[in-house]
Protein backbone atom coordinates (compact mmCIF):
# COMPACT_ATOMS: atom_id res chain seq x y z
CA UNK A 1 0.00 0.00 0.00
CA UNK A 2 3.03 2.25 0.43
CA UNK A 3 3.14 1.92 -3.37
CA UNK A 4 0.47 4.62 -3.33
CA UNK A 5 2.79 7.17 -1.85
CA UNK A 6 5.55 7.17 -4.41
CA UNK A 7 7.82 10.19 -4.55
CA UNK A 8 5.98 11.74 -7.51
CA UNK A 9 2.64 11.68 -5.66
CA UNK A 10 4.10 13.11 -2.47
CA UNK A 11 5.90 15.88 -4.39
CA UNK A 12 2.79 16.89 -6.33
CA UNK A 13 0.66 16.76 -3.18
CA UNK A 14 3.08 18.94 -1.24
CA UNK A 15 3.95 21.33 -4.06
CA UNK A 16 1.05 21.16 -6.51
CA UNK A 17 1.55 22.65 -9.97
CA UNK A 18 -0.96 25.17 -11.32
CA UNK A 19 -2.56 25.70 -7.91
CA UNK A 20 -4.76 28.77 -7.56
CA UNK A 21 -7.41 30.65 -9.50
CA UNK A 22 -7.52 32.40 -12.89
CA UNK A 23 -8.75 36.01 -12.95
CA UNK A 24 -11.17 35.53 -15.85
CA UNK A 25 -11.55 31.83 -16.58
CA UNK A 26 -13.69 30.68 -19.49
CA UNK A 27 -14.59 27.57 -17.57
CA UNK A 28 -14.61 27.08 -13.81
CA UNK A 29 -16.06 23.99 -12.25
CA UNK A 30 -15.85 22.31 -8.84
CA UNK A 31 -16.58 18.71 -7.97
CA UNK A 32 -16.83 17.06 -4.54
CA UNK A 33 -16.27 13.58 -3.29
CA UNK A 34 -18.90 13.26 -0.56
CA UNK A 35 -17.25 10.10 0.76
CA UNK A 36 -14.22 11.89 2.12
CA UNK A 37 -14.89 15.60 1.67
CA UNK A 38 -12.32 16.04 -1.10
CA UNK A 39 -12.99 18.89 -3.51
CA UNK A 40 -11.30 20.07 -6.70
CA UNK A 41 -12.05 23.14 -8.81
CA UNK A 42 -10.59 23.36 -12.30
CA UNK A 43 -10.39 26.64 -14.22
CA UNK A 44 -9.53 26.95 -17.90
CA UNK A 45 -8.60 29.79 -20.22
CA UNK A 46 -9.51 28.91 -23.81
CA UNK A 47 -8.37 30.67 -26.99
CA UNK A 48 -9.17 29.33 -30.47
CA UNK A 49 -10.28 26.00 -29.00
CA UNK A 50 -6.93 25.53 -27.25
CA UNK A 51 -6.50 25.46 -23.46
CA UNK A 52 -3.98 28.25 -22.97
CA UNK A 53 -3.95 28.35 -19.18
CA UNK A 54 -5.24 26.21 -16.37
CA UNK A 55 -5.43 26.33 -12.57
CA UNK A 56 -6.87 24.12 -9.95
CA UNK A 57 -7.83 24.67 -6.37
CA UNK A 58 -8.95 22.15 -3.82
CA UNK A 59 -8.44 20.31 -0.64
CA UNK A 60 -8.28 16.63 0.01
CA UNK A 61 -6.04 13.62 0.20
CA UNK A 62 -2.65 13.39 -1.47
CA UNK A 63 -4.05 11.25 -4.30
CA UNK A 64 -6.78 13.71 -5.28
CA UNK A 65 -4.50 16.75 -5.14
CA UNK A 66 -1.55 15.10 -6.92
CA UNK A 67 -3.92 13.88 -9.61
CA UNK A 68 -5.20 17.42 -10.21
CA UNK A 69 -1.64 18.73 -10.32
CA UNK A 70 -0.58 16.14 -12.92
CA UNK A 71 -3.73 16.60 -14.98
CA UNK A 72 -3.42 20.38 -15.14
CA UNK A 73 0.22 20.05 -16.31
CA UNK A 74 -1.02 17.88 -19.14
CA UNK A 75 -3.87 20.20 -20.13
CA UNK A 76 -1.81 23.26 -20.89
CA UNK A 77 -1.77 23.80 -24.67
CA UNK A 78 -4.16 20.94 -25.30
CA UNK A 79 -6.99 21.34 -27.85
CA UNK A 80 -10.39 21.39 -26.12
CA UNK A 81 -11.53 18.41 -28.19
CA UNK A 82 -8.56 16.36 -26.97
CA UNK A 83 -9.30 17.35 -23.36
CA UNK A 84 -12.91 16.32 -23.79
CA UNK A 85 -11.75 12.88 -24.88
CA UNK A 86 -9.08 12.55 -22.16
CA UNK A 87 -9.74 9.17 -20.59
CA UNK A 88 -9.44 7.93 -17.05
CA UNK A 89 -6.87 5.39 -18.24
CA UNK A 90 -4.70 8.24 -19.51
CA UNK A 91 -4.96 10.00 -16.15
CA UNK A 92 -4.19 6.81 -14.23
CA UNK A 93 -1.12 6.34 -16.46
CA UNK A 94 0.01 9.84 -15.51
CA UNK A 95 -0.49 9.12 -11.81
CA UNK A 96 1.35 5.87 -12.24
CA UNK A 97 0.09 4.02 -9.19
CA UNK A 98 -2.04 0.87 -9.08
CA UNK A 99 -5.58 1.91 -8.18
CA UNK A 100 -7.79 -0.30 -10.29
CA UNK A 101 -8.47 -2.66 -7.40
CA UNK A 102 -9.04 0.16 -4.98
CA UNK A 103 -12.44 1.69 -5.88
CA UNK A 104 -12.51 4.19 -3.01
CA UNK A 105 -9.16 5.71 -3.84
CA UNK A 106 -10.01 5.57 -7.55
CA UNK A 107 -12.73 8.14 -6.85
CA UNK A 108 -10.12 10.40 -5.23
CA UNK A 109 -7.81 10.01 -8.21
CA UNK A 110 -10.51 10.73 -10.77
CA UNK A 111 -12.08 13.74 -9.04
CA UNK A 112 -10.04 16.26 -11.06
CA UNK A 113 -10.97 14.58 -14.34
CA UNK A 114 -14.60 14.67 -13.26
CA UNK A 115 -14.34 18.41 -12.62
CA UNK A 116 -12.68 18.90 -16.02
CA UNK A 117 -15.30 16.88 -17.92
CA UNK A 118 -18.25 18.45 -16.13
CA UNK A 119 -16.77 21.90 -16.81
CA UNK A 120 -16.10 21.22 -20.50
CA UNK A 121 -19.47 19.64 -21.12
CA UNK A 122 -21.28 22.28 -19.07
CA UNK A 123 -22.86 19.74 -16.75
CA UNK A 124 -23.78 20.85 -13.24
CA UNK A 125 -22.59 17.66 -11.64
CA UNK A 126 -21.68 14.36 -13.12
CA UNK A 127 -23.53 11.48 -11.60
CA UNK A 128 -21.59 10.01 -8.68
CA UNK A 129 -21.81 6.56 -10.22
CA UNK A 130 -20.79 7.73 -13.66
CA UNK A 131 -17.31 6.33 -13.70
CA UNK A 132 -17.21 6.11 -17.47
CA UNK A 133 -16.22 9.78 -17.73
CA UNK B 1 0.83 -1.90 30.33
CA UNK B 2 -0.58 -3.81 33.27
CA UNK B 3 -3.80 -5.52 32.50
CA UNK B 4 -6.78 -5.89 34.77
CA UNK B 5 -8.88 -7.45 32.06
CA UNK B 6 -11.10 -10.15 33.49
CA UNK B 7 -10.94 -12.30 30.38
CA UNK B 8 -8.21 -13.71 28.21
CA UNK B 9 -8.03 -11.48 25.13
CA UNK B 10 -5.68 -13.86 23.33
CA UNK B 11 -8.20 -16.68 23.80
CA UNK B 12 -10.95 -14.41 22.49
CA UNK B 13 -8.86 -13.51 19.44
CA UNK B 14 -8.57 -17.20 18.57
CA UNK B 15 -12.37 -17.32 18.36
CA UNK B 16 -12.37 -14.85 15.45
CA UNK B 17 -11.20 -16.55 12.24
CA UNK B 18 -10.74 -13.23 10.41
CA UNK B 19 -8.18 -12.01 12.95
CA UNK B 20 -5.86 -14.89 12.08
CA UNK B 21 -5.10 -13.33 8.72
CA UNK B 22 -2.20 -11.26 7.55
CA UNK B 23 -2.82 -8.04 5.64
CA UNK B 24 -0.06 -6.70 3.37
CA UNK B 25 2.36 -8.99 5.19
CA UNK B 26 1.38 -7.82 8.69
CA UNK B 27 -0.82 -9.31 11.37
CA UNK B 28 -4.25 -7.65 11.10
CA UNK B 29 -4.92 -4.98 13.72
CA UNK B 30 -8.65 -4.42 13.33
CA UNK B 31 -9.48 -0.98 14.77
CA UNK B 32 -12.79 -0.33 13.02
CA UNK B 33 -15.36 -2.10 15.19
CA UNK B 34 -17.42 1.07 15.57
CA UNK B 35 -18.28 0.62 11.88
CA UNK B 36 -18.83 -3.13 12.10
CA UNK B 37 -17.46 -5.74 14.47
CA UNK B 38 -15.87 -9.03 13.51
CA UNK B 39 -17.76 -12.30 14.12
CA UNK B 40 -16.71 -15.18 16.37
CA UNK B 41 -16.75 -18.75 15.06
CA UNK B 42 -19.75 -19.50 17.32
CA UNK B 43 -21.91 -16.96 15.44
CA UNK B 44 -20.66 -17.96 11.99
CA UNK B 45 -21.36 -21.62 12.84
CA UNK B 46 -24.84 -20.74 14.09
CA UNK B 47 -25.69 -18.99 10.83
CA UNK B 48 -24.30 -21.87 8.81
CA UNK B 49 -26.17 -24.38 10.95
CA UNK B 50 -29.47 -22.67 10.14
CA UNK B 51 -28.85 -22.68 6.40
CA UNK B 52 -27.47 -26.22 6.37
CA UNK B 53 -29.82 -27.95 8.75
CA UNK B 54 -33.23 -26.27 9.18
CA UNK B 55 -33.61 -23.42 6.68
CA UNK B 56 -37.35 -22.72 6.27
CA UNK B 57 -39.66 -19.75 6.40
CA UNK B 58 -41.06 -18.94 9.82
CA UNK B 59 -44.54 -18.71 11.29
CA UNK B 60 -46.93 -20.68 9.12
CA UNK B 61 -45.13 -23.88 8.31
CA UNK B 62 -46.24 -26.97 10.17
CA UNK B 63 -43.37 -29.14 9.05
CA UNK B 64 -40.39 -29.87 11.24
CA UNK B 65 -37.89 -27.37 9.81
CA UNK B 66 -40.30 -24.48 9.81
CA UNK B 67 -41.26 -25.14 13.39
CA UNK B 68 -37.63 -25.36 14.35
CA UNK B 69 -36.84 -22.11 12.51
CA UNK B 70 -39.82 -20.36 14.10
CA UNK B 71 -38.81 -21.59 17.52
CA UNK B 72 -35.21 -20.39 17.06
CA UNK B 73 -36.32 -17.04 15.61
CA UNK B 74 -38.69 -16.34 18.51
CA UNK B 75 -36.18 -17.61 21.04
CA UNK B 76 -33.71 -15.04 19.65
CA UNK B 77 -36.34 -12.37 20.28
CA UNK B 78 -36.48 -13.51 23.89
CA UNK B 79 -32.69 -13.37 24.19
CA UNK B 80 -32.70 -9.78 22.92
CA UNK B 81 -35.45 -8.84 25.38
CA UNK B 82 -33.53 -10.26 28.36
CA UNK B 83 -30.26 -8.72 27.13
CA UNK B 84 -31.65 -5.17 27.30
CA UNK B 85 -34.06 -5.68 30.19
CA UNK B 86 -37.27 -5.32 28.19
CA UNK B 87 -40.53 -6.00 30.06
CA UNK B 88 -41.68 -8.44 27.37
CA UNK B 89 -40.32 -10.00 24.22
CA UNK B 90 -43.33 -8.56 22.41
CA UNK B 91 -41.55 -5.23 22.71
CA UNK B 92 -38.72 -6.44 20.45
CA UNK B 93 -39.08 -5.72 16.73
CA UNK B 94 -36.53 -7.17 14.34
CA UNK B 95 -35.42 -4.69 11.68
CA UNK B 96 -32.48 -4.57 9.29
CA UNK B 97 -30.37 -2.20 11.38
CA UNK B 98 -30.40 0.90 13.60
CA UNK B 99 -31.24 3.08 10.61
CA UNK B 100 -34.36 1.11 9.81
CA UNK B 101 -35.38 1.08 13.48
CA UNK B 102 -35.22 4.88 13.67
CA UNK B 103 -37.00 5.31 10.34
CA UNK B 104 -39.72 2.98 11.61
CA UNK B 105 -40.37 5.24 14.61
CA UNK B 106 -40.21 8.40 12.50
CA UNK B 107 -42.61 7.08 9.84
CA UNK B 108 -45.14 5.55 12.25
CA UNK B 109 -45.01 7.26 15.64
CA UNK B 110 -43.81 10.50 14.07
CA UNK B 111 -46.38 10.58 11.28
CA UNK B 112 -49.28 10.11 13.71
CA UNK B 113 -48.07 12.24 16.63
CA UNK B 114 -46.26 15.24 15.17
CA UNK B 115 -48.17 18.42 14.35
CA UNK B 116 -47.05 21.68 12.73
CA UNK B 117 -44.97 23.65 15.23
CA UNK B 118 -44.07 20.63 17.38
CA UNK B 119 -40.38 20.38 18.20
CA UNK B 120 -38.00 17.42 17.84
CA UNK B 121 -34.84 17.74 19.91
CA UNK B 122 -31.65 16.11 18.59
CA UNK B 123 -27.98 16.77 19.30
CA UNK B 124 -25.11 17.93 17.17
CA UNK B 125 -23.32 14.62 17.68
CA UNK B 126 -26.02 12.46 16.05
CA UNK B 127 -25.19 10.01 13.27
CA UNK B 128 -26.95 10.87 9.99
CA UNK B 129 -29.33 7.99 10.72
CA UNK B 130 -30.65 9.91 13.72
CA UNK B 131 -30.94 13.20 11.80
CA UNK B 132 -32.20 12.54 8.29
CA UNK B 133 -35.30 10.43 9.24
CA UNK B 134 -36.40 13.31 11.51
CA UNK B 135 -35.78 15.89 8.79
CA UNK B 136 -37.94 13.83 6.45
CA UNK B 137 -40.84 13.52 8.89
CA UNK B 138 -40.47 17.18 9.94
CA UNK B 139 -40.91 18.22 6.32
CA UNK B 140 -44.05 16.11 6.08
CA UNK B 141 -45.62 17.20 9.36
CA UNK B 142 -44.39 20.77 9.81
CA UNK B 143 -42.45 19.87 12.96
CA UNK B 144 -39.31 21.83 13.84
CA UNK B 145 -35.84 20.40 14.58
CA UNK B 146 -33.68 21.68 17.46
CA UNK B 147 -30.16 20.57 18.32
CA UNK B 148 -28.34 20.42 21.64
CA UNK B 149 -24.85 21.89 21.25
CA UNK B 150 -21.59 20.32 22.38
CA UNK B 151 -18.68 21.84 24.26
CA UNK B 152 -14.97 21.79 23.40
CA UNK B 153 -14.46 18.31 24.84
CA UNK B 154 -17.37 16.93 22.84
CA UNK B 155 -19.93 16.75 25.66
CA UNK B 156 -23.54 17.91 25.48
CA UNK B 157 -24.22 21.39 26.81
CA UNK B 158 -26.87 20.33 29.31
CA UNK B 159 -27.63 23.91 30.39
CA UNK B 160 -29.45 24.28 27.07
CA UNK B 161 -32.10 21.80 28.18
CA UNK B 162 -33.95 24.57 30.07
CA UNK B 163 -34.39 26.54 26.88
CA UNK B 164 -34.59 23.79 24.23
CA UNK B 165 -36.75 21.25 26.05
CA UNK B 166 -40.21 22.81 26.31
CA UNK B 167 -43.89 21.91 26.18
CA UNK B 168 -43.58 22.07 22.37
CA UNK B 169 -40.99 19.28 22.40
CA UNK B 170 -42.70 16.03 21.41
CA UNK B 171 -39.66 13.86 20.88
CA UNK B 172 -36.03 13.74 21.97
CA UNK B 173 -33.78 11.49 19.87
CA UNK B 174 -30.28 11.06 21.22
CA UNK B 175 -27.32 8.77 20.80
CA UNK B 176 -26.13 7.02 23.95
CA UNK B 177 -22.56 7.02 22.63
CA UNK B 178 -21.17 9.19 19.84
CA UNK B 179 -19.67 7.15 17.01
CA UNK B 180 -17.15 9.90 16.26
CA UNK B 181 -16.27 11.35 19.68
CA UNK B 182 -16.84 8.34 21.91
CA UNK B 183 -18.80 10.55 24.32
CA UNK B 184 -21.33 8.70 26.48
CA UNK B 185 -24.37 10.87 27.11
CA UNK B 186 -26.39 11.10 30.36
CA UNK B 187 -29.43 9.44 28.82
CA UNK B 188 -31.30 8.87 32.09
CA UNK B 189 -31.13 12.51 33.05
CA UNK B 190 -32.33 13.67 29.64
CA UNK B 191 -35.07 11.02 29.48
CA UNK B 192 -36.43 12.21 32.83
CA UNK B 193 -36.34 15.82 31.66
CA UNK B 194 -38.04 14.83 28.38
CA UNK B 195 -40.81 13.01 30.22
CA UNK B 196 -41.30 15.98 32.53
CA UNK B 197 -42.44 18.04 29.51
CA UNK B 198 -44.43 15.14 28.04
CA UNK B 199 -41.94 14.27 25.30
CA UNK B 200 -41.04 10.77 24.14
CA UNK B 201 -37.38 9.69 24.24
CA UNK B 202 -35.64 7.60 21.57
CA UNK B 203 -32.10 6.37 22.17
CA UNK B 204 -29.71 5.40 19.39
CA UNK B 205 -27.86 2.49 20.98
CA UNK B 206 -25.82 1.46 17.92
CA UNK B 207 -22.53 2.28 19.67
CA UNK B 208 -23.51 1.54 23.27
CA UNK B 209 -25.38 -1.79 23.27
CA UNK B 210 -22.37 -3.73 21.86
CA UNK B 211 -19.96 -2.27 24.40
CA UNK B 212 -21.59 -1.89 27.83
CA UNK B 213 -24.50 -3.13 29.93
CA UNK B 214 -27.64 -1.40 28.61
CA UNK B 215 -30.95 -1.79 30.38
CA UNK B 216 -33.98 0.03 29.03
CA UNK B 217 -35.65 0.25 32.43
CA UNK B 218 -32.57 1.97 33.84
CA UNK B 219 -32.21 4.23 30.81
CA UNK B 220 -35.78 5.36 31.22
CA UNK B 221 -36.23 5.81 27.48
CA UNK B 222 -39.24 4.91 25.30
CA UNK B 223 -37.47 3.55 22.21
CA UNK B 224 -34.04 1.96 21.77
CA UNK B 225 -32.54 1.23 18.36
CA UNK B 226 -29.44 -0.86 17.66
CA UNK B 227 -27.75 -3.08 15.07
CA UNK B 228 -26.59 -6.67 15.23
CA UNK B 229 -23.50 -6.31 13.06
CA UNK B 230 -21.70 -4.06 15.54
CA UNK B 231 -22.09 -6.68 18.29
CA UNK B 232 -20.65 -9.82 16.70
CA UNK B 233 -23.84 -10.72 14.79
CA UNK B 234 -24.32 -10.72 11.00
CA UNK B 235 -25.33 -7.70 8.94
CA UNK B 236 -28.99 -7.32 8.00
CA UNK B 237 -30.42 -7.72 11.48
CA UNK B 238 -31.25 -4.88 13.86
CA UNK B 239 -33.57 -4.20 16.75
CA UNK B 240 -36.15 -1.68 17.76
CA UNK B 241 -37.32 -1.88 21.34
CA UNK B 242 -40.33 0.23 22.28
CA UNK B 243 -42.69 0.51 25.23
CA UNK B 244 -45.61 -1.77 24.50
CA UNK B 245 -48.24 0.94 24.96
CA UNK B 246 -46.51 3.16 22.40
CA UNK B 247 -45.96 0.30 19.94
CA UNK B 248 -49.60 -0.80 20.20
CA UNK B 249 -50.81 2.70 19.29
CA UNK B 250 -48.54 2.95 16.23
CA UNK B 251 -49.75 2.24 12.68
CA UNK B 252 -47.82 -0.30 10.55
CA UNK B 253 -44.52 0.64 8.91
CA UNK B 254 -44.58 -1.48 5.77
CA UNK B 255 -47.49 -3.48 4.42
CA UNK B 256 -47.26 -7.10 3.36
CA UNK B 257 -47.22 -10.63 4.60
CA UNK B 258 -47.07 -11.49 8.32
CA UNK B 259 -48.20 -8.05 9.51
CA UNK B 260 -51.93 -8.64 9.02
CA UNK B 261 -54.89 -10.28 10.72
CA UNK B 262 -57.47 -10.21 7.94
CA UNK B 263 -56.92 -8.97 4.38
CA UNK B 264 -59.94 -8.02 2.30
CA UNK B 265 -59.97 -6.46 -1.13
CA UNK B 266 -60.32 -2.88 0.08
CA UNK B 267 -58.87 -2.97 3.56
CA UNK B 268 -57.06 -5.04 6.12
CA UNK B 269 -56.70 -5.32 9.84
CA UNK B 270 -53.24 -5.50 11.27
CA UNK B 271 -51.44 -7.98 13.45
CA UNK B 272 -50.52 -7.26 17.05
CA UNK B 273 -47.02 -6.12 17.91
CA UNK B 274 -44.34 -7.09 17.09
CA UNK B 275 -45.63 -8.85 13.92
CA UNK B 276 -47.35 -5.61 12.82
CA UNK B 277 -43.90 -4.14 12.19
CA UNK B 278 -42.28 -7.16 10.57
CA UNK B 279 -43.77 -7.30 7.08
CA UNK B 280 -42.36 -9.93 4.76
CA UNK B 281 -39.89 -12.72 5.37
CA UNK B 282 -37.48 -11.50 8.05
CA UNK B 283 -33.74 -12.14 8.27
CA UNK B 284 -34.33 -15.46 10.02
CA UNK B 285 -30.83 -16.91 10.16
CA UNK B 286 -29.41 -13.51 11.01
CA UNK B 287 -31.86 -13.02 13.89
CA UNK B 288 -31.00 -16.46 15.26
CA UNK B 289 -27.30 -15.61 14.92
CA UNK B 290 -27.93 -12.33 16.78
CA UNK B 291 -29.30 -14.42 19.63
CA UNK B 292 -26.10 -16.50 19.48
CA UNK B 293 -23.97 -13.32 19.53
CA UNK B 294 -25.86 -12.21 22.64
CA UNK B 295 -25.09 -15.56 24.27
CA UNK B 296 -21.44 -15.11 23.31
CA UNK B 297 -21.21 -11.56 24.71
CA UNK B 298 -23.19 -12.46 27.84
CA UNK B 299 -20.81 -15.31 28.63
CA UNK B 300 -17.92 -12.84 28.62
CA UNK B 301 -20.07 -10.29 30.45
CA UNK B 302 -20.95 -6.78 29.29
CA UNK B 303 -19.41 -5.17 32.36
CA UNK B 304 -16.12 -7.01 31.73
CA UNK B 305 -16.24 -5.94 28.08
CA UNK B 306 -16.70 -2.33 29.08
CA UNK B 307 -13.82 -2.55 31.60
CA UNK B 308 -11.55 -4.02 28.91
CA UNK B 309 -12.36 -1.09 26.65
CA UNK B 310 -11.75 1.41 29.44
CA UNK B 311 -8.25 -0.04 29.82
CA UNK B 312 -7.61 0.18 26.08
CA UNK B 313 -9.01 3.73 26.10
CA UNK B 314 -6.74 4.83 28.93
CA UNK B 315 -3.75 3.45 27.05
CA UNK B 316 -4.85 4.99 23.75
CA UNK B 317 -5.29 8.41 25.34
CA UNK B 318 -1.77 8.17 26.77
CA UNK B 319 -0.22 7.03 23.46
CA UNK B 320 -2.15 9.17 21.00
CA UNK B 321 -1.76 12.55 22.70
CA UNK B 322 2.01 12.07 22.40
CA UNK B 323 1.93 11.61 18.63
CA UNK B 324 3.30 14.86 17.17
CA UNK B 325 0.73 16.84 15.19
CA UNK B 326 -2.24 14.76 16.32
CA UNK B 327 -5.47 16.49 17.30
CA UNK B 328 -8.00 14.31 19.09
CA UNK B 329 -11.72 15.16 19.01
CA UNK B 330 -13.74 14.06 22.01
CA UNK B 331 -13.22 13.57 25.75
CA UNK B 332 -9.62 13.31 26.94
CA UNK B 333 -10.45 11.09 29.91
CA UNK B 334 -12.05 7.65 30.12
CA UNK B 335 -14.91 9.13 32.17
CA UNK B 336 -18.27 8.58 30.40
CA UNK B 337 -16.45 7.66 27.24
CA UNK B 338 -16.40 4.73 24.82
CA UNK B 339 -13.58 3.37 22.71
CA UNK B 340 -13.86 5.44 19.53
CA UNK B 341 -11.09 7.93 18.77
CA UNK B 342 -11.35 10.39 15.89
CA UNK B 343 -8.36 12.53 15.10
CA UNK B 344 -6.52 14.54 12.49
CA UNK B 345 -2.81 14.43 11.81
CA UNK B 346 -1.27 17.73 10.81
CA UNK B 347 -0.30 17.85 7.15
CA UNK B 348 -1.77 14.46 6.25
CA UNK B 349 -5.28 13.97 4.90
CA UNK B 350 -7.29 11.34 6.86
CA UNK B 351 -7.60 9.16 3.75
CA UNK B 352 -3.85 9.12 3.38
CA UNK B 353 -3.46 8.33 7.09
CA UNK B 354 -5.83 5.37 6.71
CA UNK B 355 -4.10 4.14 3.54
CA UNK B 356 -0.67 4.30 5.15
CA UNK B 357 -1.95 2.43 8.22
CA UNK B 358 -3.56 -0.16 5.94
CA UNK B 359 -0.13 -0.74 4.46
CA UNK B 360 0.91 -1.88 7.94
CA UNK B 361 -2.10 -4.14 8.40
CA UNK B 362 -3.97 -1.64 10.61
CA UNK B 363 -7.63 -1.16 9.70
CA UNK B 364 -9.10 2.23 10.65
CA UNK B 365 -11.82 4.38 9.11
CA UNK B 366 -11.41 7.75 7.40
CA UNK B 367 -14.07 10.21 6.38
CA UNK B 368 -16.94 12.01 8.05
CA UNK B 369 -18.25 8.88 9.82
CA UNK B 370 -21.83 9.89 8.88
CA UNK B 371 -21.54 12.92 11.15
CA UNK B 372 -21.17 15.84 8.73
CA UNK B 373 -22.71 18.45 11.11
CA UNK B 374 -20.22 17.42 13.80
CA UNK B 375 -17.26 17.67 11.41
CA UNK B 376 -18.50 21.08 10.28
CA UNK B 377 -18.64 22.10 13.95
CA UNK B 378 -14.96 21.19 14.37
CA UNK B 379 -14.21 22.72 10.95
CA UNK B 380 -12.56 19.59 9.55
CA UNK B 381 -13.70 17.89 6.32
CA UNK B 382 -12.80 14.45 7.60
CA UNK B 383 -11.06 12.60 10.42
CA UNK B 384 -9.43 9.23 10.94
CA UNK B 385 -11.10 6.99 13.51
CA UNK B 386 -9.72 4.07 15.49
CA UNK B 387 -12.20 2.07 17.57
CA UNK B 388 -11.88 -0.91 19.89
CA UNK B 389 -13.68 -4.06 20.90
CA UNK B 390 -13.21 -7.21 22.98
CA UNK B 391 -10.47 -8.61 20.72
CA UNK B 392 -8.17 -5.58 20.68
CA UNK B 393 -4.81 -5.48 22.46
CA UNK B 394 -2.66 -2.64 23.82
CA UNK B 395 0.07 -3.64 21.36
CA UNK B 396 -2.29 -2.73 18.52
CA UNK B 397 -2.48 0.79 19.94
CA UNK B 398 1.34 0.84 19.91
CA UNK B 399 1.30 -0.16 16.25
CA UNK B 400 -1.26 2.58 15.56
CA UNK B 401 0.90 5.22 17.23
CA UNK B 402 4.02 4.07 15.36
CA UNK B 403 2.08 4.02 12.09
CA UNK B 404 0.85 7.57 12.65
CA UNK B 405 4.39 8.77 13.32
CA UNK B 406 5.46 7.10 10.10
CA UNK B 407 2.66 8.84 8.17
CA UNK B 408 3.71 12.19 9.64
CA UNK B 409 7.31 11.66 8.54
CA UNK B 410 6.33 10.61 5.02
CA UNK B 411 4.47 13.86 4.49
CA UNK B 412 6.93 16.14 6.27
Amino acid sequence: MDDLYQQQILEHAKYPHNFGRLTEPDISHEEHNPLCGDRVRIELLIENDIITDVRFEGRGCAISQASASLLTDELKGMPVETAKAFSKEELLDLIGIPLTRNPTRLKCALLSLKALKAGLYGIDHLNEDDDDL
Amino acid sequence: MSTLTQFDVLAIRREFPILQQEVHGHRLAFLDSAASSQKPRQVIDCLEDYYRRYNANVHRGVYKFSEEATFAYERARGKVARFIGAASQREIIFTRNTTESINLVAQTWGATNLRPGDHILLSLMEHHSNIVPWQMIAQRTGAILDYLSIDGEGRLVLEELDQKLTEQTKLVALTQQSNMLGTINPVRLIADRAHAVGAVMLVDGAQSVPHMPVNVAELGCDFLAFSGHKMCAPTGIGVLWGRRKLLEAMPPFMGGGSMIKVVELKQSTYADVPARFEAGTPAIGEAIALGEAIDYLSTIGMEAIYQHEVELMAYALERLVNVPGLTLYGPLTTEQRGGAFSFTLEGVHPHDVAAILDGQGIAVRAGHHCTQPLHRHFDVPATTRASFYIYNLPEEIDRLAVGLEKASKLFQ
